[in-house]
């Protein structure tokens, strides 16, 4: 089996995207974070550097919550989707 | 829904269904609510589901629940980066009921079970998140979910590791990345006959492996793989606190332990269908919050009741067991017409005098055991050099394992540390 990329395997799994999105950041806290622990914890990689500042995109989320435990500066603001949106797996 | 349930059940995992279930067969008036399109939807497991608890709840619940396999193959394997060292147990004792564990898929086996719930005569509902708890003063008496007000006499938080009730009532601090490992997962699909064939298995016989060592670039954490009937669940899970302090992603742990030679041949020719991540309360005892307050109970994940042992990762066997607790403790409250923090401390007295107490107790320095960074590097590596070296023939004379095993310890571990490790595993684990 060859190397997956994550959005190949994310494509597998089912969705309801919610355009509401259940992740914040507070950017004013996350500007001076030097660690970013959220771009390689999220399994999903929801998080992204865009022109040296992290972004990210709520409808890959695994809901798994490892960027709000990880995030040093407390900036993300981290709830699950509203009932019956989000990952919906088919095996789990 | 305006009447006052005797409980709401926040989430309808194991811990959530078995609560929901042995009030509603007691009848009392339940209420089972779940976020996930239906029960399970939202759930994964990287574990085995041991019997026990379940077994009472549902008797020979194998020939009804959507259970994968029982598992009488018990693997350990060390990888290193091009070679691995196996212990494989074999059991006829596992092989006959009520057999010891099984593999399960939990979007499957979850909505099997509130089905159950449903037909004991609870309210089930699904697609909805509770977004906080209800407050009279200092006693909890009800949910807030969708801007609607719920009532009842007692919740059962059993919304998952994350549990966003148990910190809002206050009962548990913020998780840190040590206290949690996160798991990653795929599902791959072969068929049947080519798992059975592959991994030496009769029927509905199942394998359970797991390793050690390369898997997590010989970091906290292990990887995984089971059989289900037509399919293989493979992951890794890494401790949170690991993958931050080395710069590591589990995405890429997965990849590397899928592309290790000993793996590539098990999983060759399956097509993967699913991919999913979790979290994993790994601290046991020292990160379990408070159990219960005037009118909540905490149960499952959501009260870290998950058995990190290294030996195994029990939790879901602890989550029903808690769940079955937490219901027997509202049915005494409910004859009792009391649901304030005394009458609920008897649900502490139940887990202490089972297995979860007894147990989290037990084991609680296995955590710190866990944390000897060589029990993920150097002793795989070790064990499949000194392998290599026993085995290999090359012409030249041979030595005697202790000296082979004395020149692969150079400069990596001494044959002190070497021991004070076995017996410090031999006695936390």
């Amino acid at each position: 089996m060859n190397p997956v990329r994550v959005e190949h395997k994310l494509a597998l799994n089912k969705y309801e995207v919610d355009r509401e999105a259940h992740i914040r950041l507070k950017e004013e806290i996350c500007r001076l974070c030097e660690l970013r622990s959220c771009l390689h914890v999220c399994p999903a990689e929801c998080y992204t550097l865009r022109e040296g500042k992290v972004s990210y995109n709520h409808e890959g989320c695994l809901e798994c919550g490892s960027c709000q435990i990880s995030c040093g500066k407390e900036a993300i603001e981290w709830s699950y989707p509203r009932g019956g949106f989000g990952i919906s797996f088919e095996y789990g | 829904m305006k009447e006052k349930f005797d409980a709401i059940v926040v989430g309808a995992g194991p811990a959530g269904c078995a609560a929901a279930y042995t009030l509603a067969k007691a009848g009392l008036e339940v209420l089972l609510v779940e976020r996930g399109k239906f029960a399970g939807a939202k759930n994964m497991t990287g574990g085995v589901l041991y019997g026990p608890v379940l077994n009472n709840l549902f008797p020979d619940f194998w020939k009804d629940a959507p259970v994968e396999r029982h598992i009488s193959r018990q693997v350990i394997t060390f990888l290193s980066e091009r070679a691995s060292l196996s212990i494989d147990f074999n059991s006829a004792g596992f092989d006959k009921p009520p057999y010891n564990g099984f593999t399960v898929l939990r979007a499957k086996f979850d909505r099997w079970f509130a089905q159950k719930v449903e037909q004991a005569g609870a309210v089930v509902i699904t697609r909805i998140r509770v977004d906080d708890l209800l407050w009279d003063k200092e006693k909890v008496v009800g949910i807030v979910a969708g801007g609607d007000e719920l009532l009842a006499n007692v919740v059962i938080a059993a919304d998952g590791v994350n549990s966003l009730l148990a910190q809002k009532a206050g009962l548990r601090r913020r998780l840190s990345p040590r206290d949690v490992n996160q798991g990653v997962k795929e599902v791959i699909k072969l068929p049947r006959e080519t798992i059975e064939g592959r991994f030496n298995l009769a029927d509905d016989n199942g394998a359970a492996i797991q390793f050690l060592g390369f898997c997590t670039k010989g970091v906290h954490g292990g990887g995984f793989l089971y059989t289900n009937k037509e399919s293989l669940s493979l992951g890794v899970v890494v401790q949170l606190e690991a993958l931050i302090k080395n710069s590591l992603r589990s995405v890429d742990l997965l990849e590397g332990f899928k592309a290790h030679s000993t793996v590539q041949e098990l999983v060759k020719g399956g097509t993967t269908v699913e991919y999913s991540a979790h979290l994993v309360p790994a601290a046991g005892w020292s990160m379990m919050p408070r159990l219960y307050t005037d009118g909540l109970l905490v149960a499952g994940d959501a009260a870290a009741l998950v058995l990190a042992t290294g030996r195994a990762l029990e939790g879901m066997n602890f989550a029903l067991a808690s769940g079955v607790a937490a219901a027997e403790t509202v049915k005494r409250a409910k004859e009792k017409g009391d649901f304030g923090k005394e009458t609920l401390s008897y649900y502490e007295k139940l887990l202490a005098e089972s297995f979860v107490l007894q147990d989290l107790k037990r084991f609680k320095r296995a955590f710190q055991f866990l944390e000897i960074q060589r029990i993920y590097s150097t002793y795989p590596d070790l064990a499949c050099s000194l392998a290599e070296r026993v085995f290999r023939v090359d012409g030249n004379p041979k030595k005697k394992v202790w000296q082979l095993m004395r020149e692969e310890m150079e400069g990596k571990v001494s044959i002190w540390q070497l021991i004070r490790d076995g017996i410090s595993g031999g006695r936390t684990i």
